[in-house]
């Protein structure tokens, strides 16, 4: 059977014919709210203990258990806070970017459940900055929301109060990082912080706080509506549920598709996104996002799992799989991720605010024919600064894992190409050296 | 330019919004970069005394983030995406063509940014903050004309929805500077 989505939080926006995501229609059609008002008849601990039950793991890239999180909140500590992280930076991923602008209400409805689950009252979706057009629907949303009482005080009458506010980013990928996106919404560098203590504990304005992505927060309407169980019984291992996976570089097809854990990556990219453009070979391809480590083709077959990735030395991080066909130098793409990295490391600690850059420098010379024989081992010997071993899962120097992730492409090119990448060094620097001796 | 009785009133109410009145750092700075075209140092000024904090907090926070301009740069922003998905899309062609076709347009500033979280979409580029993609440079080029002459609604500089009559604050700054005033 061809591959197919199994469309969960994507159905509502997928069905349509048009871009009609307003309240009205999100409520007839895609009876929003509804789980929420099932919810205020439940007790905050039960629905901790669905959403536990259901497996689901943060879809924003570190996929901890999502209900498990919840539970670290200390006892009868208050205030509390959610903060949503809409902050959507990780390159080639665009997943949040469609959820926000074509169903905000699941959004706005899966924050304001989960408020109610952590005893929240203030609320914040720290949105990326250069989502204009999100910017203004979720507002909308959010104001839909309030003018019909499933926000602001006594909400549908269960006595549960909340203030929920749309905080727009100024670009920025660190604020993406929990505790970048709380120092941000602080009104600060968007610069983490060490943990422990983790945000659970000591997060917002030194207050309990919950981080959750936007798809997390999408897909507990839908826990809630249908219970715990009936999410865990679907997807593979501890990898439970649909994913949005957001398939891009040389595909015939690239897009969003949301699928059951488990599904293989060939059938993803090739089932679903077309296969490599074009009709070329692949040439390898980035699972979870620019700080993923790389694979290859004869890892196609291996499952969306994420501990299986784990064990492959990777993870399916952000979701967002990226591929190159037999014409691109991975030791170019290597060099625009480095560059990424040198551009968003916030400068807090020394190994990733100098690393980036060195890596950059010496990358971009390798990808332009000026490399020096010992380059890549020269990588190798001050990313093991940055992310002693150079290895996966990453050690890391760094209070946050931007450090270590500077290290992937790296770490992927020896791995990979090692050989290869070496005896082209070997001809550049004898090359070079012709050059200079005939410059004179 | 320093803040009015009815812009101060707007800074408070959105400040009051937040349990601390400090977060609102990041939409003040909005604010003012929608009304003058950049964030100018008068405002980050006010912004200071509005939120009790010293000029230097302020300017050191917002020098961190991309989208806040501390210089005139014009009418409108041209984001180009070369990250990964765009390099092998044609992104970095896009950015030298575009560069070299408004190097002397006072009215359009063109920069080369980190992924926009639109690779579907690759070569992407966002001008004021609204997503066009894939675009080839002649497509690129049509759409910022049709900004200039109108025919397409701009955002503001800060991607804010177009206010009735779009600010070419920035643009006029930029003209005097280069005009030596």
């Amino acid at each position: 059977m061809a591959a197919q989505e199994t469309r969960v939080i994507t159905k509502f926006l997928r069905d349509r014919t048009d871009d009609s995501w307003e309240f009205a229609v999100a409520r007839e059609h895609n009876q929003a709210y509804s789980a929420l008002e099932k919810a205020l008849g439940m007790e905050p601990a039960q629905l901790v203990e669905e959403v536990t039950k259901s497996g689901l793991r943060g879809r924003g890239g570190a996929g901890f258990g999502t209900g498990q999180k919840w539970s670290f909140l200390p006892k009868d500590v208050f205030p509390r806070y959610l903060a949503v992280n809409a902050d959507e930076g990780e390159p080639a991923t665009f997943k949040d970017h469609m959820l926000i602008e074509r169903d905000p209400h699941q959004i706005v409805e899966g924050s304001i459940i989960t408020a109610y689950a952590i005893e929240a009252h203030h609320a914040f979706i720290y949105l990326r900055g250069e989502f204009a057009l999100g910017a203004e629907r979720l507002q909308a949303a959010v104001d839909d929301a309030y003018a019909n009482g499933f926000l602001g005080k006594n909400i549908l009458g269960s006595g549960f109060d909340l203030e929920l506010i749309v905080h727009r980013g100024a670009g920025c990928y660190i604020a993406g990082d929990e505790t970048g996106l709380l120092s941000s919404l602080e009104g600060e560098r968007a610069m983490p912080r060490i943990k422990p203590p983790f945000p659970a504990v000591q997060g917002l304005y030194a207050a309990p706080t919950i981080v959750n992505n936007v798809e997390t927060m999408s897909a507990v309407p839908h826990i809630v509506d249908r219970g715990g169980e009936w999410y865990a019984g679907t997807g593979v291992n501890k990898s439970l549920g649909t994913r949005i996976f957001s398939v891009s570089g040389n595909v015939e097809k690239p897009g969003n598709y949301e699928v059951e854990l488990g599904m293989t990556f060939r059938d993803l990219i090739e089932g679903l996104a077309g296969g490599v453009a074009g009709g070329k070979q692949m040439k390898f391809f980035i699972p979870g996002g620019a700080s993923s480590p790389w694979l290859l083709p004869e890892h196609l077959d291996e499952p969306l799992d994420m501990d299986r990735a784990t064990e492959l030395g990777t993870m399916l991080g952000s979701g967002a799989i990226m591929v190159f066909d037999e014409t691109v130098d991975p030791v170019l793409v290597a060099w625009r991720i480095a560059k990424f990295f040198a551009h968003e490391s916030c400068g807090k600690c020394t190994p990733c605010r100098e690393g980036s850059w060195w890596l950059e420098k010496v990358l971009y010379r390798m990808a332009n024919g000026l490399g020096r024989a010992d380059d890549l081992d020269l990588l190798l010997s001050f990313g093991n600064n940055i992310s002693p071993g150079v290895t996966w899962p990453p050690g890391q120097t760094t209070i946050c894992q931007l450090g270590p992730s500077t290290m992937s492409p790296t770490l992927s090119l020896h791995k990979h190409w090692g050989d290869e990448i070496r005896a082209r060094l070997a001809q550049d620097a004898e090359r070079r050296t012709t050059l200079e001796v005939a410059a004179g | 330019m320093s803040f009015t009785d009815t812009e101060r009133r707007r800074a408070e109410e959105l400040i009051a919004r937040y349990p601390h009145g400090k977060s609102a750092l990041l939409p003040l700075l909005h604010m003012a970069q929608d009304r003058d075209g950049y964030v100018t140092q008068d405002a980050m000024q006010d912004i200071a005394a509005l939120l009790g904090l010293t000029p230097a907090l302020v300017l050191g926070a917002c020098s961190f983030y991309t989208m806040f301009k501390r210089e005139p740069i014009g009418r409108l922003v041209v984001s180009v995406c070369t990250n990964v998905s765009c390099l092998v899309n044609g992104g970095p062609a896009l950015v030298d063509s575009l560069r070299a076709r408004y190097a002397d347009d006072l009215d359009v500033h063109v920069e080369e940014v980190e992924c926009i979280a639109a690779c579907d979409l690759a070569p992407v580029m966002q001008v004021n903050y609204e997503f066009h993609g894939p675009v080839t440079s002649g497509a690129a080029v049509e759409v910022i004309e049709q900004y200039k002459s109108g025919a397409l609604t701009a955002r503001t500089i800060s991607g804010s929805p177009a206010a009735a009559s779009v600010s070419g604050a920035g643009t006029t700054v930029r003209r005097e500077l280069a005009k030596g005033g």
